[in-house]
C-alpha cells in the first residue's frame, strides 16, 4: 500500500502527506473503540453494565459523544499558565504518540518508514512525550500539575533503561533493528514467535518490556502521574475540553503502540499463528491489529484490578529489580547467540 | 560543593479534593514530596447540629442526628434515643432493643463498607470500591424495606421505632448474610491481602496506642494500635451483652503495629464480628410491639445525661440537658471523627504526599461528623 502511494504520488509533499495520516486514519477509530473496550470492561469486572443507552446497541456511541462534548467545551486558559508552553505541551504529547506509527509495520505490504532503525526510532520519539508533559505540568502554574509533571519525568526517564534492554535483547537475536526483519524472523507457526521459540529467554525479557511498557504509558499499577486520589488530575489538571482530549487520545495512542510494538518483537508481529494459514499483507493487518488490542485488553484489565505504587516504590522496581535482571538476561541472551554460533 | 538550598512549598489539600473524604482541607508544607507538617482546616460542613437542637422538640431531633456523621444514621439515633429514654426514664420492649442493634450493626457494616471500599479507592484500586457498593446496596434494600429511607431513616424514636419490621425482613437479611461472607472473602484476596496494597499501607502513619489515647481517638482507629477498647462490651449500653462477639484489634502483621493496614483491617475484621451479632439477634428475635413504649409527649424532667455509644467511627456521646420543657436546654454530641481527625499531624509528619491520602483514608472520618 505504501509503495502504492508512492508510485502514484511519489515521495514529495503529497506522498507523505497522504502516508502520514493513514495512522491517523487508524488511531482515531481505535481510541473509539479503545476507550468504549475500557469503559465496558471496567464495568463488566466491576458487577456493572457500563454504558448500554448512547447508540441503543451497548452504548457503542458513548465515545463519540464524550468526544462532541470535549469538542463543544469552552477552551480555559488559566490567567497564571505560560500561554505558548501551555498550548503547545498537548499537541507535543500526541507527536510523540503518532510519530511512532510511523514504524509500525502493521502488515508485510505496509509500514509507514521502513527505515534501517525502526524500533530505535520508536524508542526515541517516545522520549518525546516527556517533554511535553513536563512542558504541560509547568506551564499551568499549578503545584499538583507540577509534582505530577515531575513523578512522569522520573518515571518515563527510569523505565526506558529496562525497557531499551528489553529491546535489545530481541534485537541482538536477530541482528536488525528494523521491525520488518524482526517480523520476518519469527515466521512460522506460533512455535517461532520470539515469546515461545526463544524459551526461556525472550519469554523473560517479555514481561520485562511489558511492565516497563506499561510505567511508559502511565497506566495503572503505575498511573501515579496521573494518580486521580492524589494528585487530583497530575500534569493535566488544568487542562480541559480538546486540549484535555489530546493528552487523552495519546494515552490510547500510546497504549497501542507499546502493544504493537510487544507483538512485533515477541508475538510474530504480522505472522499468521498458523503458518501460511491466513497470512498476507490483509491478514497481516488483521493479525498484527488483533495481537496489540489482545495485549490492550491485557493493560485495561490490570488497571482495574490492581493498586497503585507510591513513587519510591516504583524507582525500586525500575532501579532494583528490572534494570539489574534486564542487563542479566541481555548477557544471558548474548552467551546463548554466541554459543549458538 | 554546597548543600542544595531547598525551598518549602505550602500544598492546599482541598476542600475540593478527591481523596479527603468531604470537604476537608489540609494545609501542607511539603519539601519535594515529603509531608513536613500536615494541619487540618475544618468547619466547612457545619450545620450548627446543637444549636438546632435546642430550637426542637426532642423528637424533632432526630433526623438532625441522622445528618451529623450521614454514613452511620442508625448508630447516631441509636446513642440519641437512649439518652433521651434515660432522661425520660422509660423502658422499651425488649423487641425494639434488638431491632435497633440489628440496625446498628447493619449500619456498621454499611459504613465500614464504605470506608474499605473508599480505602481501596485512596490507594489506586477502582474496582473493590464497587464490589463495597454493590453490597452496601443490599444493606440500604434492607433499610428501604423496613422505613422506606435509604440514608437518612428517622428510625428510632424516643420509646420505640417508627415501623416494625416487614414480613420477609429476617429472610432476606440471612439471605443478605449468606451472600455476604464469601464476598468478603472475594474482597480479602482482591483487596486487602494485595502485595502492593500491603505495601503502600504497611508501615505507613503508624500511630503508637499511647499517643492515640492522648489524643482521644476512638474506634478502629484506636483499635488498630493494639488497644482493646469498645464501648459495646467495656461499658455494655442496649442489649449489647446479650451476644458473643470479639473485639478485633490490630495485630501489626504485615508491619508495625498502628500502621495504616492495622487500621483498614480492623474494619474488615469487625464486619464479621457484626455478622455474628446480627446472626444472634435474628436467632432470638422476641415478640412484642415496638411503639407501645412511645410516650404522647416527651418532656423530660429537669435533669441531665451524657450517654455514650460505640458508632462505627469510635465513640460517640451525647450530652442531653434538660430544663423540663419539651425542648432540651442543650444537646452536645461528642463526634468521634472530630478527636480522630486531631491526630494527623501527629502521624503524618515525614511521609509523602501518597501516604498523606491512606493516612487520612486509614482514619476513616466523616466530615460530617467532625463539622456537625
Amino acid at each position: 500500500m505504501h509503495n502504492f502511494i508512492t508510485y502514484y504520488l511519489g515521495t514529495g509533499f503529497w506522498g507523505s502527506l497522504v502516508s502520514s495520516i493513514i495512522p491517523l486514519v487508524f488511531i482515531l477509530p481505535y481510541a473509539l473503540v479503545a476507550i468504549w473496550l475500557e469503559l465496558k470492561i471496567s464495568a463488566h469486572m466491576q458487577d456493572r453494565v457500563g454504558p448500554m443507552r448512547t447508540g441503543r446497541w451497548h452504548g457503542w456511541a458513548q465515545p463519540l459523544a464524550d468526544v462532541t462534548k470535549l469538542i463543544q467545551k469552552e477552551d480555559i486558559i488559566p490567567a497564571a499558565a505560560e500561554k505558548v508552553l501551555y498550548v503547545l505541551a498537548p499537541a507535543l504529547v500526541f507527536v510523540g504518540a503518532y510519530a511512532a506509527y510511523a514504524a509500525i509495520p502493521f502488515s508485510p505490504a505496509y509500514i509507514g518508514s521502513n527505515i534501517n532503525l525502526g524500533i530505535f526510532y520508536v524508542v526515541a520519539v517516545s522520549a518525546v512525550v516527556v517533554i511535553g508533559i513536563l512542558m504541560a505540568g509547568w506551564s499551568s502554574n499549578n503545584k499538583w500539575s507540577l509534582l505530577g509533571a515531575m513523578r512522569t519525568a522520573a518515571q518515563l526517564v527510569s523505565y526506558e533503561i529496562p525497557s531499551s534492554l528489553a529491546i535489545l535483547a530481541v534485537v541482538m537475536v536477530v541482528g536488525s533493528l528494523n521491525l520488518n526483519d524482526i517480523c520476518a524472523a519469527q515466521s512460522g507457526w506460533f512455535w517461532n514467535w520470539f515469546v515461545f521459540g526463544k524459551f526461556p529467554f525472550l519469554f523473560i525479557t517479555f514481561f520485562i518490556y511489558f511492565i516497563a511498557s506499561l510505567a511508559e504509558t502511565n497506566r495503572s499499577p503505575f498511573d501515579i502521574p496521573e494518580a486521580e486520589s492524589e494528585l487530583v488530575a497530575g500534569y493535566h489538571t488544568e487542562y480541559s475540553g480538546m486540549r484535555f482530549a489530546f493528552f487523552f487520545l495519546a494515552e490510547y495512542a500510546n497504549m497501542f503502540v507499546v502493544a504493537a510494538i510487544a507483538a512485533v518483537l515477541f508475538f510474530g508481529g504480522w505472522n499468521s499463528p498458523f503458518g501460511t494459514f491466513l497470512s498476507g499483507p490483509v491478514w497481516g493487518a488483521f493479525w498484527l491489529i488483533s495481537k496489540g488490542m489482545v495485549l490492550v485488553f491485557i493493560q485495561i484489565w490490570l488497571r482495574w484490578t490492581l493498586p497503585r505504587f507510591r513513587v519510591d516504590q516504583l524507582m525500586y522496581l525500575s532501579w532494583k529489580i528490572l534494570t539489574p535482571f534486564a542487563l542479566l538476561n541481555i548477557f544471558a541472551v548474548g552467551l546463548w547467540v554466541v554459543l549458538r554460533g | 560543593m554546597a548543600e542544595l538550598r531547598t525551598e518549602e512549598m505550602v500544598l492546599n489539600m482541598g476542600p475540593q479534593h478527591p481523596s479527603t473524604h468531604g470537604v476537608l482541607r489540609v494545609e501542607l508544607v511539603v519539601d519535594g514530596e515529603v509531608v513536613v507538617d500536615a494541619i487540618p482546616h475544618i468547619g466547612y460542613l457545619h450545620r450548627c447540629f446543637e444549636k438546632h437542637a435546642e430550637a426542637l422538640n426532642y423528637q424533632q431531633i432526630v433526623p438532625y442526628c441522622d445528618r451529623m456523621d450521614y454514613l452511620g444514621s442508625m448508630n447516631n439515633d441509636h446513642a440519641y434515643v437512649l439518652g433521651v429514654e434515660k432522661l425520660l426514664n422509660i423502658q422499651v420492649p425488649e423487641r425494639v432493643e434488638y431491632i435497633r442493634v440489628i440496625m446498628a450493626e447493619f449500619q456498621r457494616i454499611a459504613s465500614h463498607l464504605v470506608s474499605i471500599g473508599t480505602y481501596g479507592l485512596d490507594i489506586g484500586a477502582f474496582t473493590p470500591f464497587l464490589f463495597c457498593f454493590r453490597d452496601r446496596e443490599m444493606i440500604l434494600d434492607l433499610f428501604e424495606m423496613t422505613c422506606g429511607a435509604r440514608l437518612l431513616y428517622n428510625y428510632m424514636w424516643p420509646g420505640g421505632l417508627s415501623h416494625d419490621l416487614p414480613a420477609g425482613f429476617v429472610e432476606k437479611a440471612r439471605a443478605f448474610i449468606k451472600h455476604f461472607r464469601p464476598a468478603m472473602k472475594e474482597l480479602n484476596d482482591l483487596l486487602s491481602y494485595n502485595e502492593i496494597f500491603v505495601k503502600r499501607t504497611a508501615n505507613v502513619g503508624v500511630l503508637p496506642a499511647d499517643i492515640a489515647i492522648n489524643y482521644g481517638a476512638s474506634g478502629p482507629t484506636l483499635r488498630g494500635s493494639g488497644v482493646k477498647w469498645d464501648l459495646r462490651k467495656c461499658e455494655p449500653y442496649s442489649v449489647y451483652n446479650k451476644f458473643d462477639w470479639d473485639i478485633v484489634v490490630g495485630t501489626g502483621e504485615m508491619g508495625t503495629l498502628g500502621d495504616c493496614w492495622d487500621r483498614y483491617m480492623v474494619k474488615v475484621w469487625e464486619i464479621e464480628q457484626s455478622l455474628r451479632i446480627i446472626e444472634q439477634a435474628l436467632d432470638t428475635l422476641p415478640e412484642g410491639d415496638v411503639q407501645a413504649a412511645i410516650p404522647k409527649r416527651v418532656r423530660p424532667p429537669v435533669g441531665e445525661v451524657y450517654v455514650r455509644s460505640e458508632s462505627p467511627r469510635g465513640e460517640l456521646a451525647y450530652y442531653i440537658v434538660s430544663d423540663g420543657s419539651q425542648k432540651p436546654y442543650r444537646v452536645k454530641g461528642r463526634a468521634p471523627s472530630f478527636s480522630n481527625l486531631s491526630l494527623l499531624p501527629e502521624i503524618s509528619r515525614g511521609y509523602l504526599i501518597a501516604d498523606m491520602i491512606a493516612i487520612i483514608g486509614s482514619v476513616d472520618i466523616t466530615l460530617g461528623d467532625v463539622d456537625r
